[in-house]
């Protein structure tokens, strides 16, 4: 890459500038020191909870964000994860590590079959296609012999790190857990501020113009549905071993809608904004879990909301008043 | 009695029954889906808690007010689908001037808020609603033994699918239709009042939804989540049928309720799947669909 062909991506996407602005350095600093902080004060299951769909809902961004595409499936890679995590530490007995990495790459695999045949077709077909084959997974999920049916797979064994760390302590897995998903949205940060993720930036904002220019428009679309999925598969494989559990909630439509609705919430293309809204909306079920049904009330109302009147999201608002693209 | 392929007769009629019976909800459904789409390019994601409405509203109906199937048959349509055109002029109209995904976003949410309501009014153990005296009952047919409800459903969805093919299809209404979702403004110059048209369209497809769950109410125990599942097998048969086409919508829908009948016969395991198999094959061979004009 020569440098004039970095100035003019630099020049030609003003609001995110290739190369990392001190900013960005100084709230990922800060993020970390406060998850660093956060397990001595607050329940560290609740805070994993917190990481995990925050990983997601970055992972989700990646695709919805800065490709513009919008998926209606990815429960489908999170919760495939979650199942193969959770089988190859229960059943194969296999290294938290190994089980982990093990669901990441089914969520890869995944993500190459269905992403290959939904990016042919556009926009609300997109969403549609990845929802129907969301939905075929989940049908999978509740028929299949090994994935326990309605029950899902429980009593997921958390198993020794490396084989000589135990993980059955809270606090231990509170770490593994930070470093796997920072680490994940920092996979995301770079992603994005490449060149490869100009072009996709590109991509969103004019296809014909990105097809006329001589990308290879369907390869960046694939490429980066496939980075999704895995980076979606890998919050899914760190939530069961969190919860020692694989469901069908996981794999079901709604939890599809549910990160969408972070996403959204927080600022869709956005650094931090998925982030903000996976803590919002998790911090809201675990309160008002007791409402039932309610909730499910209150989570379509935010979904209106921000359609209607807050399409920026929290983080969105936070970086047109502080002019930095955050 | 003879044989076909080693199934008994009595199932294989039985489950091409039940497929056709099944189509003729994916083709309301996808009908009223299309017709939105057709003129207000948005993805109605609520389609399957209008569905539900529709089928909870007759309940109610007949159990509060003591209005009868048939009664149901024409108010629930009218109620549910003015509440549509209460959305559409509250909401919906708000975004034409976005990306479609806001569209589709903003109807997802409505049908949480919907189905969350009906789960707390109503739990989800499900009501019973039961068949109108006029269609209780059966006919022998020789070959099989025909529920005279469920032979009445499928007359109904036939009809109703046709008669809104012809209306748009045939009609001068229907041309109004067509042209205003090729250059709205232009037919609007023509005076006439193009967002109005708008709004009693998107009226007009929830209506459909509704009259689909009246249909259904009977057959199936009336709950919360009766179209939740549903919309999703339906947005895999509008993606196979191509969006652009009414006819495709109708064609599909039944075809695919047949299709998967028929997949229960031979390999049942496989019957839930069947349809979104079929959607891969068309998405590899055929992307814009079977009857589709454009990507």
């Amino acid at each position: 890459m020569s440098a004039s062909t970095e100035t003019t991506y630099a020049s030609a996407s003003a609001a995110m500038p290739i190369g990392t602005p001190r900013h960005h350095i100084i709230i990922f600093a800060g993020l970390l020191v406060l998850l660093l902080i956060a397990p001595y004060v607050l329940y560290p299951v609740f805070i994993m909870k917190i990481l995990c769909f925050a990983l997601f809902a970055s992972a989700l961004n990646l695709l919805l964000g800065f490709g513009g595409l919008l998926s209606f499936g990815h429960a489908a890679f999170f919760g495939s994860a979650s199942y193969v995590t959770a089988h190859a530490a229960k059943v194969w007995g296999l290294t938290p590590e190994v089980s982990i990495l093990l669901g990441t790459v089914a969520a890869a695999f995944l993500g190459l079959v269905i992403g290959a045949l939904a990016i042919r077709r556009q926009g609300i077909y997109f969403a549609m296609v990845t929802l129907a084959f969301a939905q075929m997974i989940f049908f999978f999920a509740l028929q299949a012999p090994f994935t326990g049916g309605e029950d899902g797979i429980q009593a997921v064994p958390r198993g020794d790190l490396f084989g000589f760390i135990p993980l059955a302590n809270d606090m231990t897995l509170y770490f593994v857990v930070l470093a796997i998903v920072f680490g994940g949205l920092l996979a995301i940060y770079r992603i994005i501020h490449s060149p490869f993720g100009q072009v996709l930036k590109a991509i969103r904002d004019n296809e014909p113009r990105s097809i006329s220019l001589g990308y290879k428009v369907n390869r960046y679309k694939l490429a980066v549905f496939v980075m999704s999925a895995t980076l979606a598969g890998m919050a899914g494989a760190t939530k069961a071993l969190v919860f020692q559990l694989a469901s069908l909630t996981d794999v079901y439509w709604s939890m599809s809608g549910e990160v969408v609705l972070m996403t959204l919430l927080g600022g869709m293309g956005t650094i931090f904004g998925p982030f903000v809204g996976a803590a919002v909306i998790v911090t809201m079920q675990n309160y008002f879990a007791s409402f039932g049904a309610w909730v499910t009330v209150l989570q379509g109302t935010i979904f209106v909301v921000s359609v209607l009147l807050f399409r920026e999201g929290i983080i969105g608002v936070l970086s047109r008043w502080l002019k930095k693209p955050l | 009695m003879f044989e076909l392929l080693g199934i008994p007769p009595q199932a294989l009629f039985g489950q091409l029954l039940l497929g056709l019976i099944n189509g003729s909800f994916y083709a309301l459904l996808s009908l009223g889906l299309a017709v939105i789409f057709g003129l207000l390019n948005i993805i109605n994601f609520s389609h399957g808690a209008q569905y539900m409405m529709g089928a909870f509203v007759a309940w109610m109906a007949l159990t509060w007010l003591g209005i009868p199937y048939w009664g149901a048959l024409v108010i629930v349509p009218l109620v549910v689908g003015a509440t549509g055109v209460v959305i559409e002029r509250l909401m919906i109209s708000k975004l034409y001037h976005l990306d479609h995904l806001y569209g589709l976003l903003l109807t997802f949410g409505l049908a949480l808020i919907i189905q969350g309501l009906f789960r707390n009014q109503f739990g989800v153990s499900g009501l019973p609603y039961s068949i109108p005296p006029q269609l209780s009952g059966g006919t022998n047919l020789g070959f099989m033994f025909l529920p005279n409800y469920r032979g009445w459903v499928v007359l109904a969805s036939l009809v109703v699918c046709f008669g809104t093919w012809f209306a748009i299809e045939r009609t001068r209404l229907g041309a109004y239709l067509r042209a205003a979702t090729e250059n709205p403004t232009l037919v609007g110059a023509f005076g006439i009042n193009v967002p109005r048209m708008i709004t009693l369209t998107y009226g007009f497809g929830v209506a459909l939804a509704a009259f689909a769950g009246v249909l259904a109410a009977p057959i199936y125990s009336v709950n919360p989540n009766m179209g939740a599942d549903l919309i999703i097998v339906v947005f895999a048969v509008v993606v196979i049928g191509g969006m652009g086409s009414i006819l495709g919508a109708i064609l599909t829908g039944f075809g695919l309720g047949i299709v998967e009948g028929l997949t229960k016969v031979f390999y049942p395991e496989a019957s839930s799947v069947a349809i979104f198999v079929i959607m891969a094959i068309v998405l590899l061979v055929k992307p814009a669909g079977l009857f589709g004009r454009t990507a």
